[in-house]
């Protein structure tokens, strides 16, 4: 983007180069504004239906167009035309604030992801802790959905999403202190550079809690019992319709996307891969390339988990949040933290060697604990599968 | 710098003023603590504005500005729980009301 | 004035409307719903202001704490306890007006004495590159502020255990 910004100086005569940065920022601003909700609803809604049809052993949309493509456009119609009601009690300012809120918070989150080598919104130095920031910004928006529609079981729903919200946050945020740990920066773009080996291969632990933290967070199943129909109605979002509705929804596939991304750039090396290293253009379109099939792969594991694991109930789901994921990260970054303090580290293979192996004595020291707790418990299922005869 | 010190240091002690009046003329102990968070925040901001202009080599007054909010967070935890406990037993926040302590 | 300082004089005034035009709608606003929504845009104000004063950390800091925990603290507070809207109460004492006039006042003294303060502002060059840099806040707190950090590590444990015991139900 720096090359864009110098290319305009010497387009534009009398341009400066801040102006030029301002202006580069700013397109790249709104193509993504503009650009990513229409074209990343359109794509993923169509390949979740379809993946998870597969899975389900159907065949998935295939009337809308070739092979069903067009399924996005007819959806967007359809909520496009559909009948906007308000309740007559609701807090009218509010309810149609929530749904924008949510949009914008999932959004903001595109401005810090290094798409592609030198083509990124802006670098900030304190790039992921931004990212959790904005991600804390769409707890508000269910609340705010959730009190202004005036309706119980949006309050009851809106108070279990942002208690899930507030449960993942913590694991989340843990691991990602892991991966800066063993970045040695908060930069994006650093965290980037320093994946000669990908951090998937050397934070395993970090990988996993992060995973299933994302997928706690933007609200998808097995984590979704704030929206699922047969729960709760629909949660925060029951009196919402056409647009609105819309909104939330693409919200919910941005945050899906941009959590996916952020996966990506993290644990996966971004835009890394052969043949993207120099500045040359063919380096910044096949980082583009590298960076969307690492996200599609993330996001194709998130609607494989969705296609296959059932609902966890709101209690045990935040059980699962407090007594099993906090701890187990909390374990795995003290261990991260000595391991890359052991003198004599020299060379990154020893230090990639050193972290993997902490990760490894917490997953089994987990493991331990799990085949411990389960051989105790009063299920006979659960003895039965950690091995206890009768 | 465009923005000159005194700017900042009047928009800080009008938040802070602002602040006050909620505290002091709100009924509600919620709007109360509202009020204490807005006269936290003004004096976070004076707190960075002199980091910024008088001594941005040292790193004092960032330190001390999160340090501030996070005795905040302690505070608005607290006080919340408190008045949570108030309301379950006298069914009632105003402030004028829960005076089981005075003479 | 050259484009970069007009932004930020244009971004000043914004922020300014949204933390000073926040923090009104905070201690006047009838609703207490909307009360705490317009105290989540004055500090939202002040994310600009932190922004602005090259804090990037804290403006991160200041977004994660209060507009992702304390306020959505408070807005639990407040839908949890469904009499403490007092939607048909008047919010303000009968003192309020005596409040309004030393807030007023208090303001006025501020502005009128902070105005005529010589500080002893930085010269240009020191003003230019500001120690922000997350590393070294990293250090600090584990260096010259170490005490302070663990007695507001105890602090906040303290306060987590103290509101779970207050806000538990009795009934159990």
């Amino acid at each position: 983007m720096d090359a864009i910004a110098a290319w305009l100086t010497t387009v534009i005569p009398g341009l400066g180069l801040p102006l030029a940065h301002l202006i580069v920022q700013v397109v790249y601003s709104a193509a993504l504004a503009f650009g990513a909700p229409v074209g990343i609803v359109v794509a993923y809604t169509y390949m979740e239906r379809k993946v998870i049809a597969r899975v389900q052993d159907r065949i998935g949309p295939n009337r809308a167009g070739p092979l069903g493509v067009l399924q996005g456009f007819a959806d967007a119609v359809k909520m496009l035309t559909k009948e906007d009601i308000t309740p007559a009690k609701a807090d009218r300012l509010v309810y149609n604030l929530a749904p924008a809120l949510a949009s914008v918070a999932a959004i903001l989150v595109f401005a810090v992801l290094p798409v592609a080598p030198g083509v990124i919104g802006t670098d900030l130095h304190v790039g992921i802790i931004y990212v959790v920031a904005v991600g804390s910004l769409g707890e508000l928006a269910s609340l705010m959905a959730g009190w202004s529609s005036d309706n119980k079981f949006a309050l009851v729903g809106a108070f279990r999403t942002v208690a899930q919200l507030v449960t993942y946050e913590v694991p989340m945020v843990i691991a990602v202190i892991m991966v800066v740990l063993a970045a040695g920066s908060m930069q994006l773009g650093q965290i980037v550079a320093a994946q000669d080996v990908p951090f998937l291969v050397t934070l395993p632990v970090a990988f996993f809690i992060f995973l299933a933290a994302s997928m706690a967070e933007i609200g998808r199943s097995p984590f979704d019992l704030v929206e699922a129909e047969s729960e709760i109605v629909a949660g925060f979002h029951t009196e919402y319709s056409g647009m609105k509705f819309a909104l939330f929804f693409i919200g919910e596939y941005m945050h899906l996307f941009a959590g996916a991304g952020f996966i990506a750039t993290l644990f996966l090396g971004g835009w890394r891969g052969p043949g993207a290293g120099d500045g040359s253009i063919l380096a910044v379109i096949l980082g583009w390339a590298y960076f969307a099939v690492k996200t599609t792969v993330i996001i194709f594991v998130m609607m494989w988990a969705r296609a296959t694991l059932p609902r966890l109930r709101i209690d045990h789901l935040l059980d699962f949040g407090w007594k099993f994921m906090t701890p187990v990260g909390l374990a795995a970054l003290v261990a991260v933290a000595v391991a890359l303090k052991i003198p004599g580290l020299g060379s990154p293979l020893l230090r990639w060697v050193a972290m993997l192996a902490a990760n490894g004595a917490v997953i089994a020291v987990s493991l331990v604990a799990i085949a411990w707790a389960a051989r105790r418990s009063g299920s006979a299922s659960l003895r039965g599968v950690a091995g206890v005869k009768g | 710098m465009a923005i000159p010190l005194y700017w900042w240091l009047a928009v800080a002690a009008g938040l802070f003023c602002i602040g006050l009046y909620g505290v002091l003329s709100r009924r509600n102990a919620i709007a109360v603590l509202m009020g204490i968070e807005l006269m936290l925040n003004a004096v976070n901001i004076n707190l960075v504005a002199f980091w910024r202009y008088i001594t941005p080599q040292a790193l004092t007054g960032q330190v001390f500005a999160m340090f501030v909010i996070g005795i905040a967070a302690a505070e608005a935890t607290t006080g919340l729980a408190i008045i949570i406990s108030a309301y379950r037993r006298r069914d009632t926040v105003i402030v004028e009301k829960l005076n089981t302590m005075r003479w | 004035m050259p484009i970069d300082q007009l932004v930020q004089v244009l971004v000043f005034v914004v922020m300014t409307f949204m933390t000073l035009g926040g923090g009104l709608g905070v201690v006047v606003s009838r609703n207490l719903f909307h009360s705490a929504l317009f105290l989540v845009l004055s500090l939202g104000g002040v994310i600009g202001y932190y922004v602005l004063l090259d804090a990037g950390f804290l403006a991160a800091v200041q977004l994660m704490v209060y507009i992702g925990a304390i306020s959505i603290l408070i807005l639990f507070a407040i839908m949890l306890s469904p009499g403490l809207m007092m939607q048909h109460q008047s919010q303000r004492n009968e003192q309020w007006w005596v409040a309004a006039l030393v807030g007023v006042l208090l303001f006025v003294v501020l502005a009128v004495v902070l105005g005529q303060v010589q500080w002893p502002v930085a010269d240009a060059q020191a003003l230019a590159a500001p120690n922000a840099q997350v590393s070294q806040l990293g250090v600090a707190l584990l260096g010259p502020y170490a005490i302070p950090f663990e007695v507001i590590s105890v602090l906040l444990l303290t306060a987590l255990v103290g509101a779970i015991i207050l806000a538990r139900d009795t009934a159990d």
